[in-house]
């Protein structure tokens, strides 16, 4: 690990305070990925709504870009999201906009539901909107295709699994790992410390060098988390694989489970 | 700009785990033990003897997973441990723990190379998976109820910590033939003294005038595919004896036990082909020789310190006594010793726990608990000790929200059922959702309200192994394969009469019960007894009364009640009931298929 730019990854997530300091300075543009009815009770000082239904009912580059520009994000507007969602719907948004060629954006390294608890300061104004212009720069060496896995698995890339172990064990893409999302967290963060998720990926011989596709269940929330804990550890080939597992089966490709075992009724949901 | 606290404010009196079981550096061995492994630097063997010492099984039909089985010594768990539970089990397991018949929790489907991580945080709050599988002295248990049994001559918790504190990575227990358990009790009636390696029970006697605590310490004891009931190896173990004689047995049971023939090699088969007197007879030399050849005095590290409990203030009103509040304080509560205080048992299905019902548990016991604590039970329960009998109705209305207010736990309706083959490789059948199914059913049918069941029990396995503790059950029932033509369907051994109290005996095998009539086949077992009882007799007395061939007229011997059994137990054709030959949880026809046991490895 060399070339990079540390400021980058550090720049994954971003703490409360430095967020509070960032809002009174107006020098980012914060968007609250909850429902709409959640954030009119309260939200982030100055946050825009921006709910992952709407990103997701047209999650087509032109669309991104069009909500980017109605948000006032110009190609240079320092951008950081937050959901009450334990950072996965955020993430999916963060990768929806660093798709379209921004760079700038990171994760609120809390949910809202701990900004609250924190009793930090919140707010039931809608910021005004003013258009900007951004440019579109697509990134498509962070999007993985069903078709894309197969062969780069087989030439050494690793597919993580970051749903839940018992849905990976009921079927997953074959030679598929698991993470689970919650694996990344911590009780406080929607990431660990960085020596954590070192320590964790080393275990799972996942190294800076190793080319990883994130997916999880069907549009890529929970992969989400993982591709950007991945990406917050500085490793830099990660691809999301953003249709998941919904699409690869929908596409009748082939697929593993762990058989033999009635896992299920283990639990005691 | 200082960073901001997420720790919340919690009472300051809370009690703090006081003893250090886990290490860290346990943890890191195990991630390079692992890492060599996958580098083919170490066989597969000598990584499974290693995870094995370190807590960690093999997974049904794979070792790329493991389960943790995490020691409880005597069962007591703190707040913090519990919350502890419930973030490893949503990090590296299912989202669920599991409460073992030995006290332990177990987490299923860990990813071997996240072992490491969950043992990390395990000795973060003190606790320890070390010596919880392999051939060595596992989770040393007492009852739940010591220090607040109604029966008790003096508590044992003290000396089952102590005990198991002096074992755990003690050098004699090592490289045993095989496992070894040790089980402390309050009385009689609410531990297992009888069925274990070595089981010990608090006693009082007068000697030279004086009265003088003491043991009365049984040997021998065992459930597995051939089971025995504890030998008492004297009248009195005065308490000063109590680690010399378990030193001394664990030595013989070192020097003498076998080591060649698996399925021969824990302790009570040593004790039955050595017969017990003389068997009896080397214990009591070995201990004179422990006694004698220590280089320094050894004792128990016992601490006495005595309890301080908290003053537990709940002021807010019920509104009305919750729905259900009645049943559950009948069938879940119990007085203790201590007046104004009672104990209330958590039933879980099968020992199934979510992070969420832990993280609450972890809460009630700040809130009512007087001691602040909870113990995991003998019957993959849980027990919150020392409440206030005025905060049962609000402890109650709690559970509820959380769906742990199940009623039955202490009867009939609180069945036990083994891992099976949700996620072990020996399993038969899914022993463990049939023991959910059953309990349903009780509940439904609100058997765990009729007094005439409530001492009776029903624990089922899912092979002819005891994990489930089947031959100690009023009605136990064990795994295994049953063919009609060229259609195989799963199906149980049943035993009837088996007892784990003063009158320990193992249940009579007595017919092979299909798994899709494990049920009907216990409420006809119910049915029979409520037209055969005498008044006032209750379903184990009378199912011993039938075994030892004293019953009524017409139910005279177990022979009748296998006789009024068979049209229920009869397998239909294929095509006549094809859902007869599906086990629980699948939807496939059924194989018995087992990998390799490593309970012996």
């Amino acid at each position: 690990m060399c070339c990079l730019s540390k400021e980058k990854i550090a720049r994954i997530t971003v703490d409360a305070d430095t967020l509070r300091s960032e809002i009174r300075d107006k020098s980012v543009k914060v968007l609250d990925i909850r429902k709409e009815e959640d954030y009119k009770q309260g939200h982030v000082p100055g946050a825009i709504n921006f709910p992952l239904s709407s990103l997701l009912s047209d999650d087509s580059p032109e669309k991104t870009l069009q909500y980017a520009q109605s948000f006032g994000i110009d190609d240079e507007t320092y951008v950081v999201v937050y959901d009450d969602t334990f950072g996965a719907l955020a993430s999916r948004v963060a990768w929806a906009l660093q798709y379209i060629g921004h760079e700038e954006v990171s994760l609120l390294d809390i949910t809202y539901r701990s900004w609250k608890n924190l009793g930090l300061e919140t707010s039931l104004e809608s910021p005004s909107l003013e258009k900007k212009t951004h440019s579109l720069k697509l990134q498509p060496q962070i999007l993985a295709t069903a078709d894309y896995l197969m062969p780069a698995k087989e030439k050494g890339a690793i597919l993580m699994d970051n749903r839940e172990r018992l849905n990976f064990l009921e079927h997953h893409i074959p030679g598929a790992i698991n993470i689970p999302y919650r694996m990344l967290a911590s009780p406080q963060n929607i990431l660990r410390s960085k020596d954590e998720l070192r320590r964790l990926l080393q275990n799972r011989n996942i190294s800076h060098n190793s080319e990883v596709v994130t997916y999880c269940g069907s549009v890529g929330t929970l992969s989400g988390l993982g591709y950007y804990a991945l990406k917050s550890i500085g490793i830099q080939n990660v691809k999301l694989y953003v249709r998941s597992f919904k699409e690869w089966e929908s596409l009748e490709k082939p697929i593993e489970k762990q058989k033999d075992a009635n896992y299920w009724d283990l639990s005691a949901e | 700009m200082s960073k901001t606290s997420l720790s919340q404010s919690r009472p300051d009196n809370l009690p703090k785990p006081k003893i250090q079981w886990g290490r860290l550096e346990e943890a890191e061995k195990f991630a390079e033990m692992v890492k060599l492994f996958r580098q083919g630097k170490i066989s597969r063997d000598d990584l499974r003897r290693f995870r094995l010492q370190h807590g960690a099984y093999g997974s049904r039909m794979t070792d790329d997973y493991s389960m943790i089985r995490v020691k409880i010594p005597a069962g007591e768990v703190y707040p913090e441990q519990i919350e502890k539970m419930a973030e490893l089990s949503e990090s590296f397991s299912i989202g669920s723990a599991h409460v073992s018949t030995r006290q332990n929790f177990q987490l299923h489907w860990v990813a071997l190379e996240d072992v490491s991580e969950v043992m990390r945080g395990l000795a973060e709050i003190g606790l320890t998976s070390r010596e919880a599988c392999g051939n060595s002295v596992r989770n040393v248990m007492c009852s739940p109820l010591a220090g607040v049994c109604p029966d008790e001559i003096f508590d044992p918790t003290p000396y089952a910590l102590s005990t198991a504190k002096f074992l755990l990575r003690n050098s004699m227990n090592q490289s045993l033939p095989r496992k070894f358990k040790i089980n402390y009790t309050c009385c009689e009636k609410h531990g297992m003294a009888r069925i274990v390696d070595v089981g010990i029970i608090p006693q009082r006697t007068e000697i030279n005038g004086k009265l003088q605590n003491g043991f009365k310490i049984f040997l021998g004891g065992g459930l597995g595919a051939q089971s025995f009931v504890g030998h008492q190896l004297e009248e009195f173990t005065q308490e000063e004896d109590l680690l010399y004689t378990i030193i001394a047995v664990i030595r013989v049971y070192d020097r003498l036990g076998n080591r060649e023939n698996m399925a021969r090699n824990r302790m009570r088969y040593l004790v039955n082909e050595l017969g017990w007197e003389k068997f009896q007879n080397i214990v009591l030399k070995e201990r004179t020789m422990v006694r004698l050849t220590q280089s320094v005095v050894i004792k128990l590290d016992l601490d006495k310190t005595p309890e301080v409990l908290r003053k537990i203030s709940i002021s807010s009103e019920l509104p009305s006594p919750p729905q259900g509040l009645s049943r559950w304080l009948k069938t879940n509560t119990m007085k203790q010793k201590q007046q104004g205080y009672s104990a209330a048992f958590i039933t879980l299905e099968s020992g199934d726990i979510t992070a969420s019902q832990l993280r609450a548990v972890a809460d009630m016991a700040r809130e009512f608990s007087a001691e602040g604590r909870i113990r995991n039970g003998f019957a993959q329960d849980i027990v919150f000790r020392w409440v206030r009998n005025e905060d049962l109705p609000r402890l109650y209305a709690q559970l509820l929200e959380v769906g742990l207010a199940n009623p039955g736990a202490l009867t009939m309706a609180s069945v036990v059922g083994c891992s099976g083959t949700t996620s072990c490789n020996l399993a038969l059948t899914n022993s463990h959702r049939l023991a959910k199914e059953v309990q349903r059913k009780f509940l439904e049918l609100k058997l765990d309200e009729d007094d005439d069941l409530k001492d009776s029990t029903i624990k089922i396995s899912g092979c002819p192994n005891s994990c489930g503790q089947h031959e100690i059950a009023t009605i136990g029932f064990y795994g295994g394969g049953g063919r009609l033509g060229k259609d195989m369907y799963p199906l149980y051994t049943m035993s009837l009469g088996g007892r784990a109290d003063g009158n320990s005996m193992l249940g009579l095998m007595t017919t092979k019960v299909p798994t899709k009539r494990v049920i009907p086949t216990i409420l006809k077992i119910i049915e029979i007894f409520k037209s055969e009882k005498r008044s006032g007799e209750v379903l184990d007395s009378w199912i011993n009364r039938v075994i030892e061939g004293n019953g009524g007229p017409k139910i005279k011997s177990i022979n009748d009640i296998k006789e009024l059994l068979k049209p229920v137990v009869a397998p239909p054709t294929i095509e006549q009931d094809p859902d007869f030959y599906v086990d629980y949880g699948n939807d496939g026809s059924y194989h018995a298929k087992t990998g390799r046991g490593e309970c012996a490895a």
